[in-house]
């Protein structure tokens, strides 16, 4: 359209197809107006509306019109050459763009710091809580592992790992930003890959440090109170194995919340799924249910949140590590479905 | 280069766009209208990879966009002004856009400062007003500095000085070789920004053409004739009279005829030989407005109910037969169209139509910057896109004829 600015364009030839393609583009619509009924004299219609057959004739005709056979260019060479060159050095993106971008997206919003901040307050003022209680009252722990008594606030401080894991993605669909993304990363699966990991990470170490630090207080405020020392491994799976433990739960919730696009619904599932069969079980007193019962005792998340802290081997259910490949596995088929889902559906 | 061929989406029963190719091509502005929900936004999630089509295909450059190699390098788009996370300040949200598109950070304080939000950049979006929020969304699509720009709706929420500049940015992309595809419903807005039309309804292609053809093709020009209100029997003796020469005549509201296939001196003759005095005899030419409501007429999936009344003596018949949903006119605040069309001949809607491309000073700051690449091409001074506001003016009112 503007003529002064034609010229500029000239100077790059090393784009040849692209001024060809302008060419005739223009051509084309030059001689449609030429069929319109009470269309101006084509001579004068044209620098007005037109400028651009003559502009970009020029350097059409010079080199290129001989190698660029006016009509059909090949597809491929049309996007290089069909105009615009940016001068912003291009850079193949991949997986590592995505992680920090992933990772500027987590840090800048406020639902991170609520939701992780909860989170510490929880596990920390309760675990610390319930060892100056137990302090106070002088209970005998018998042999007991102090470590264990971090449970209560860890169960509180998963769900809002959970509520973290669950907008990670459905804020995006909430917001509308989705589109956005995935408009400047078609490759969803790498959006949603860089979203795990950056989640999975950010929430273990949060989890570690501050499983961690309960660890250390009830291990000082119940030294002298007859309970067992930890030895190294079971400082190990306080820690982190409690830590991968609740980073996966999260990883689960962000799954879900991929599958189902929306914040409450995926929220409620989740907290559903970490309370629910201990209520149930609790309901259930017929006696031709209590196998059932007892699966859901033992299988429910709180429970095995409490093997992960214990080192008790139980006769029955998970023990030793065991809720986390459990987890784990949950977890990998539900992520699995949600890359499958976020590859089909229309976003 | 965009290209649909056959594209079709449905939702279950619903047909939101059947069998719709077209191709939008670089160096110029694309306007793409419809009325709403005529499938203009399915179209444009189509052509990004976001809803996969029922059947047909559209290709950017020969590739679908999802296999397209360094898609976000080619492609810009503004698809919804809201689709940020309220929550991130505007640079945290173009930071990890360029990142993810391996776009160097300090590209994103140039676009912040090309869209005149620098002073908002450390805000939160979610107190943006809409106009500040279709600004981040057009520094979005920009971010990357693409070759390929789509623009769902852009003005929509911008005052009269954000409209100017954006009709002027579209120009100046499309003038670097640029592909640019904008949306609206908004006739008046493309009539000054585009020069190719893409127009559907209910999701089928009504026309792809270049503005003044359309406006030729969907739309004649007529003549108003008034004869002197003081004599009734004229009006029928003229009618008579014109009729039998093989013009077209209908009264207007106000009194006047509006007739059709007579040129302007042979009605005049026919007057004087008919003995009839004339006090108004005048060129109107269908505004793009008209032609395109002319076009979608029987394309509006949603029309609202209006009283049949009479708004303003000089509105034609046409013109009130409007879906009203079309009605709002945006910005342009002249006179009801159908006098001699609303940008026809008007000063522009905008007091004083600026020099061209002068930067104006706006609430954000002086957006129309020149292109911060250093390497970019020099732009002209003041980069003014040479159809600025006061010249589509009066290049519209003669492409009409």
């Amino acid at each position: 359209m503007t003529s002064p600015d034609q010229p500029q364009q000239q100077p790059r030839q090393d784009v040849p197809p692209r001024q060809d393609e302008g060419t005739m583009m223009l051509n084309a619509v030059g001689a449609r107006s030429g069929q319109q009924p009470g269309a101006q004299p084509q001579a004068q219609a044209q620098p007005q509306a037109q400028p651009q057959p003559q502009q970009y004739q020029q350097p059409a005709a010079v080199p290129q019109q001989q190698h660029a056979p006016h009509a059909a260019a090949p597809p491929q060479s049309q996007l290089p050459g069909s105009g615009y060159v940016s001068p912003i050095p291009v850079r193949r993106a991949h997986l590592g763009h995505a992680l920090a971008s992933e990772w500027t997206k987590i840090k800048s919003v406020r639902s991170t710091v609520w939701t992780l901040g909860v989170m510490i307050v929880l596990v920390v003022g309760i675990g610390a809580l319930t060892g100056i209680g137990i302090s106070a009252s002088g209970t005998n722990l018998r042999g007991e592992s102090p470590l264990g008594f971090g449970m209560f606030g860890m169960l509180l401080g998963l769900m809002c790992v959970i509520t973290l894991g669950v907008l990670c993605v459905s804020s995006e669909y909430g917001t509308g930003m989705i589109r956005t993304t995935l408009t400047a990363c078609p490759s969803r699966a790498r959006v949603l890959a860089a979203k795990a990991i950056v989640f999975f990470l950010l929430s273990f170490v949060v989890t570690a440090v501050t499983t961690a630090v309960v660890a250390l207080l009830l291990t000082g405020v119940l030294g002298g109170q007859g309970g067992a020392t930890p030895s190294g491994s079971e400082w190990f799976k306080a820690t982190v194995g409690v830590s991968l433990y609740v980073a996966v739960i999260g990883l689960l919730a962000l799954g879900v919340g991929a599958l189902l696009r929306h914040s409450a619904g995926a929220i409620t599932i989740m907290i559903g799924l970490v309370l629910l069969p201990l209520v149930l079980a609790l309901f259930m007193m017929s006696e031709s249910l209590s196998d059932l019962r007892e699966w859901l005792f033992e299988y429910s998340i709180p429970s095995q949140l409490g093997v992960m802290y214990s080192n008790a081997v139980a006769d029955s259910g998970p023990s030793g590590w065991e809720p986390l490949w459990i987890m784990t596995g949950l977890t990998a088929v539900v992520l699995g479905g949600a890359f499958l889902a976020l590859h089909q559906r229309d976003v | 280069m965009i290209e649909a061929v056959g594209l079709t989406k449905r939702y279950g029963a619903k047909t939101a766009v059947h069998n719709l190719s077209f191709q939008v091509r670089p160096g110029t502005v694309t306007g793409f209208l419809g009325p709403n929900g005529s499938g203009k936004s399915t179209t444009m999630r189509m052509i990004l990879g976001l809803d996969t089509p029922t059947a047909g295909h559209v290709t950017i450059g020969g590739h679908p966009f999802r296999k397209l190699p360094n898609a976000p390098r080619q492609v810009g788009a503004l698809l919804d002004a809201k689709a940020v996370h309220g929550g991130r300040s505007a640079r945290q949200h173009l930071l990890s856009l360029a990142q993810l598109s391996g776009i160097p950070a300090r590209r994103v304080d140039e676009v912040l400062g090309l869209v005149g939000l620098q002073d908002v950049a450390r805000k939160r979006s979610k107190g943006f007003s809409l106009g500040m929020g279709q600004r981040l969304g057009i520094a979005s699509a920009m971010l990357s500095d693409p070759q390929v720009l789509l623009f769902d709706e852009p003005v929509n929420g911008l005052d009269p000085e954000g409209i100017l500049w954006v009709r002027n940015l579209m120009k100046q992309l499309a003038s670097e070789g640029r592909t640019v595809f904008v949306s609206s419903h908004l006739m008046s807005e493309m009539a000054l920004t585009a020069e190719h039309l893409i127009v559907i309804g209910r999701g089928q292609l009504l026309a792809d053409m270049n503005v003044k053809d359309f406006i030729a093709a969907n739309s004649a020009g007529f003549a108003r004739v008034r004869t002197p209100d003081t004599e009734p029997g004229l009006a029928e003796k003229l009618t008579a009279a014109l009729s039998a020469a093989g013009g077209q005549v209908a009264p207007e509201p106000d009194g006047a005829l509006r007739v059709t296939g007579l040129a302007l001196p042979r009605i005049s003759d026919l007057a004087h030989e008919a003995d009839v005095r004339l006090w108004e005899l005048s060129p109107h030419q269908a505004s793009l407005e008209e032609a395109y409501m002319q076009l979608t007429q029987g394309a509006v999936d949603y029309r609202s109910a209006v009283p049949p009344q009479v708004p303003h003596g000089a509105v034609p018949p046409q013109a009130i037969a409007q879906p009203p949903g079309m009605e709002p006119q945006g910005y342009a605040g002249g006179p009801p169209a159908g006098v001699p069309g609303p940008y026809a001949g008007q000063p522009g809607p905008f007091p004083g139509a600026q020099p061209q491309g002068a930067p104006v000073p706006g609430p954000y700051g002086a957006p129309p910057q020149p292109q911060p690449h250093p390497q970019a091409q020099p732009q002209a001074p003041a980069g003014p896109p040479p159809a600025a506001p006061a010249d589509p003016t009066q290049q519209h009112s003669e492409d009409a004829r």
